[in-house]
């Protein structure tokens, strides 16, 4: 069983995110569980969504707390929350942001943390700053879970037409930068 | 077809296929995505049906009242305050015999305001004559509607069905379903036929005022009515089984209870949660089980002394508190063994997870763990002691 926590801001598409990694999942037949947890109900106020994935169906209900894989859609969270929280010890996290802009707490021997400036990214295709799906190629490349392919089937599900084109190439652009800095 | 799909919507395509005349809706969190997807395939035109946008649950309820009344299908959703702002209506409905089905998001009540789950909502609402179902899973929530409306709509018992599935956990949970086909669907329930109805043609009374000489009656009716219900969903369910290929027993789970020394009994998605500390403490050698009740009313006490008579510790999970008394769920387990010679020698009671209070892994087993001492009676899981001291000190 793999376990995904996202951590980000109402509005910002964790649940889309979170749906469209159990969709890739469920694309190679695995048996996702997607779920959100929201705060208060208001834009901008700090939730989470979560992605808990095995080859069977999920029964576990409860939130994640020691998670496989964190994605941080909005690094500012990190000014008074601990993101890291629980991160198993071989754990990879993907940061949407750049990495003097925020203290980060100090990784373990194996652990990994990869920085993505994914909303400068969905601002040059999509012309709004979700990064999310630049977040998931740059999780495809960090983890090799899923392949680009998996990725690029669920975004061209969950997208209108007009939205895959420039998705799809946001996430190739996540995936990129992460496949380099691993080289 | 294997489909990936949120909870609501999951529900919200059943509904679909159960193919309603009148459905109506009123949002609240978190049960809106199963109306908002209705009203999409409404709109879309995948389903001929009414659609009523109407301005409270009070009048929700009443619409789906008035719509079974002249013998059509009908279908609602509800949650917490919504299902409290309906209850008169929802007495009327089973009082009229009406097989409503509606959908509840279990959700906490207010003060405070708390959008999260737990079972407050349901609890408080379980002697209003409706038959009430607590799915698992989503894909028993998809498959209970099946068996809601085939019960309800069975001429002799003639009462409404609350699905009920927790909120957020289930609604908003994306999980794979084997959702049924249509042609499987129509052949498990062909369309509804009432026994009776409002009719122009053949004029007819329905709830009129009923004096001392024969209200009693009524409530009889309706309590023997329900008697025969727990005989009839596992006729039910063995149909649905025949049909669409999955099991279920209707009344209650049993998971590993056999040969189990200590037994959690629970209702809802926490099962699932319990079911994997289960398999985790049998692998170290710790007899442990789980029964789960999903027929909370008619509630199955026959079935349930029945499978935990040999049993020697029970803790009963109440995600309800009935303030000023025993645990519902609790109360009423150990009303089961009442005058029974066989029963456990401990049934403790713990109540966990109001307003969403995460119920995790660790929880499960420490009320295992406590089960080891001595009774509990309605012991509060996972409560923050810091937040319990009282300070009233001037905030100036």
């Amino acid at each position: 069983m793999k376990e995904i926590r996202i951590h980000a801001r109402a509005g910002q598409g964790a649940i889309t995110t979170a749906s469209l990694l159990g969709y890739a999942y469920f694309l190679k037949g695995m048996f996702p569980y997607a779920f959100p947890s929201f705060g208060a109900a208001r834009m901008g106020a700090p939730m989470n969504a979560f992605v808990r994935v095995d080859s069977k169906h999920v029964r576990l209900r409860s939130q994640i707390y020691e998670p496989d894989y964190v994605l941080i859609m909005d690094s500012t969270l990190m000014r008074g929350f601990n993101c890291f929280s629980g991160l198993k010890d071989n754990g990879i996290v993907i940061i949407s942001g750049n990495e003097a802009d925020v203290i980060i707490p100090k990784a373990k021997a194996k652990q990994k943390v990869f920085f993505v400036p994914a909303n400068e990214i969905a601002m040059k295709y999509i012309g709004r700053p979700l990064g999310n799906t630049a977040l998931l190629g740059a999780f495809c490349a960090a983890t090799g879970e899923l392949t680009m392919d998996d990725l690029n089937e669920a975004l061209r599900h969950r997208f209108s037409e007009k939205l895959q084109d420039g998705n799809i190439k946001a996430a190739k652009e996540g995936f990129e930068l992460v496949k380099s800095k691993i080289k | 077809m294997k489909e990936l799909l949120e909870g609501s919507y999951a529900v919200a395509e059943i509904i679909k296929r159960c193919k309603p005349g009148v459905i109506s809706a009123y949002p609240i969190t978190p049960q809106t995505h199963i109306v908002e997807g209705l009203a999409q395939i409404v709109a879309n035109g995948e389903l001929n049906a009414q659609c009523v946008n109407v301005e409270s649950e009070h009048s929700a309820a009443s619409v789906v009242l008035g719509a079974s009344a002249i013998g059509i299908r009908t279908f609602t959703a509800t949650s917490s305050q919504g299902l409290f702002y309906m209850a008169e209506v929802v007495y009327n409905i089973a009082g009229l015999r009406l097989p409503v089905v509606m959908t509840v998001a279990a959700r906490a009540i207010s003060a405070p305001i708390n959008i999260w789950n737990d079972h407050q909502d349901v609890v408080s609402l379980r002697d209003a004559g409706w038959i009430q179902l607590h799915a698992e899973d989503v894909q028993e929530a998809v498959d209970l509607h099946l068996i809601a409306y085939k019960i309800a709509e069975n001429n002799s018992i003639m009462l409404p069905v609350m699905v009920i599935m927790d909120g957020f956990i289930l609604t908003h949970g994306v999980e794979t379903i084997d959702m049924p086909e249509q042609a499987d669907v129509d052949k498990f329930l062909p369309p509804y036929k009432a026994p009776y109805k409002l009719d122009v043609e053949k004029p007819m009374t329905f709830g009129p005022l009923v004096d001392p000489e024969s209200y009693m009656e009524t409530r009889y009716a309706i309590q023997e009515t329900l008697k025969d219900v727990l005989n009839l969903i596992p006729k039910v369910t063995a149909e649905f089984a025949k049909v669409f290929g999955r099991t279920y027993n209707g009344l209650i789970e049993e998971y590993k209870t056999k040969d189990a020394e200590r037994v959690i009994v629970a209702v809802g998605s926490v099962c699932g949660t319990i079911k994997e500390v289960v398999d985790e403490l049998r692998a170290k050698g710790k007899k442990v089980g789980v029964l789960r009740v999903v027929s909370y009313r008619p509630f199955p006490a026959q079935q349930i002394s029945e499978a935990l008579k040999n049993i020697p510790k029970v803790a009963v999970v109440d995600r309800a508190v009935s303030l000023g008394s025993i645990a519902p769920l609790a109360g009423e387990v150990k009303a089961a063994f009442f005058g029974k010679a066989k029963k456990p020698k401990m049934i403790s009671s713990f109540v966990v997870g109001l307003g969403g209070r995460d119920i995790t892994k660790d929880s499960i087993k420490e009320i295992f763990r406590l089960l080891t001492g001595k009774e509990k009676q309605g012991e509060f899981v996972d409560l923050k002691p810091e937040l319990l001291k009282e300070n009233y000190e001037d905030p100036v």
